[in-house]
């Protein structure tokens, strides 16, 4: 009887003339309905994911990596479409390491975040993509960005998205203080974001997890085996 | 993919809301907040009760359309007051909840209501039944619902556990609440809390300001 908001791409109804041997998932668009959370810490960011991309309701890739590297320290973390998010992100990309040359020195994470919202702002009737850009840069250490449908910009200690936040809002809300440490923060995330692949059908698989810092970025995994879990009912 | 009906989609006034229930040791707590909009734009109300007393201890929760669960409330009621009579002893706690699952399912057509149903009883003791949109009737140890119950259910895994003590469930019940009107703008005014055990029935009202805050507040 809860009825989820969700961050996906609403799938056109159409009356099928395809006949039943044919699976729906075949004309259905590739989205990232997915989980991603972003956490800042006093000298970095801490970033995950969950790994599972669908077209309806096949899993097309279920080990995605939605944790994407648009510079040396700045990851973006991508859910919606994921021809969307992957066409931005190599356009970010693109403008970022020109940028970067231009200045001769290391782009600013805010840079990054106002290039994505450039883009999704300017095509928001085209694209359905909802990014969050975090990373870390000398002048305003750790950051996260969130860039949602539609293409607002705003700067938030920690943010999640994806058609799995919906259900983790409550944890974060009641879990997220200011000044946790770097351990703390990628506890709080694998928690979270365990949560939300429990019960998101859009998302699931493993744990992506990133931590980008002054000293360089630190990527693990947590398999499915591996995360808390909670059902008790 | 289908798209669901939300609760803001209800035709006239709604219960965007959030209910909730949960079992600990020796009752249940069954709670929800005090809003009834119309349309996710207007506050109809800002202090209505949806924890409904169908028998002396048994309670449920409404949450859709408003005129729908009034109605439904009403109608089983009466069927559980005239049913408790001719058995010459109080209604079993799933009985109430077949009463408003018959009701639901039989009329799902017209209908847009659930229920969460709530109580004590000398067979089974504490237990929670939910009846939903179309008229599915399943127990569980806890259970959420209406619009804003989709933001605490990363809450309500992490933290609930079985047999917990009256005050722990109490404060869960007020934390989950607490949290799903935050985020939820079709959810809010005072948490509505009602602990049922063996020994009777206690209302707990928790206003706006006294409800706990988090990190962003």
């Amino acid at each position: 009887m809860a009825a989820a908001a969700t961050m996906m791409p609403h799938f056109v109804q159409r009356i099928s003339s395809q006949n039943d041997l044919v699976p729906d998932w075949t004309s259905q668009e590739v989205s990232t309905g997915t989980t991603i959370m972003a956490v800042e810490y006093d000298g970095g960011v801490v970033i995950g994911a969950d790994s599972r991309t669908t077209t309806g309701a096949y899993i097309a890739n279920r080990v995605t990596d939605k944790l994407t590297p648009i510079h040396e320290r700045i990851f973006c973390c991508r859910s919606g479409s994921a021809a969307d998010t992957q066409a931005i992100a190599d356009v970010v990309t693109y403008q970022l390491g020109f940028h970067s040359i231009e200045l001769d020195e290391p782009p600013l994470v805010e840079t990054a975040a106002n290039l994505f919202r450039a883009s999704c702002y300017r095509y928001r009737e085209e694209l359905t993509a909802g990014i969050l850009v975090a990373g870390w840069d000398r002048r305003k250490g750790g950051q996260v960005y969130c860039v949602p449908v539609g293409g607002m910009l705003v700067r938030q200690p920690v943010s999640v998205g994806g058609s799995g936040s919906t259900y983790i809002y409550g944890f974060m809300d009641s879990n997220y203080k200011p000044g946790l440490s770097k351990d703390q923060c990628l506890e709080l995330t694998a928690t979270a974001l365990s949560l939300a692949m429990e019960r998101d059908g859009s998302s699931g698989g493993v744990v992506r997890l990133a931590t980008i810092s002054e000293e360089g970025v630190e990527r693990r995994v947590i398999l499915g085996n591996q995360l808390p879990k909670f059902s008790t009912h | 993919m289908e798209k669901h009906r939300t609760d803001s989609q209800v035709k006239g006034v709604s219960t965007g809301t959030t209910i909730l229930a949960a079992v600990f040791d020796g009752g249940v707590v069954i709670g929800s907040d005090s809003r009834a909009s119309i349309g996710g734009e207007y506050v109809a109300s800002k202090t209505i009760n949806k924890v409904i007393q169908v028998h002396d201890r048994i309670f449920c929760c409404i949450a859709g359309s408003l005129a729908d669960a009034q109605a439904v409330t009403k109608a089983a009621i009466f069927h559980l007051s005239f049913h408790s009579i001719q058995m010459e002893t109080p209604p079993l706690v799933i009985a109430a909840a077949s009463v408003l699952k018959e009701l639901c399912y039989k009329n799902k057509e017209e209908l847009q209501a659930g229920f969460i149903t709530a109580g004590w009883d000398r067979k089974k003791g504490p237990q929670v039944y939910v009846v939903s949109l179309g008229g599915m009737l399943i127990s569980q140890p806890v259970t959420i619902g209406g619009s804003g119950s989709t933001y605490i259910y990363g809450y309500i895994d992490a933290k609930y556990k079985p047999n917990m003590s009256r005050e722990e469930c109490l404060q869960f019940a007020t934390n989950a609440l607490a949290l799903a009107m935050g985020r939820d703008n079709v959810s809010g005014g005072v948490a509505h809390l009602v602990v049922i055990t063996e020994t009777g029935v206690e209302h707990v009202v928790v206003p706006g300001n006294k409800l706990p805050k988090f990190h962003d507040e």
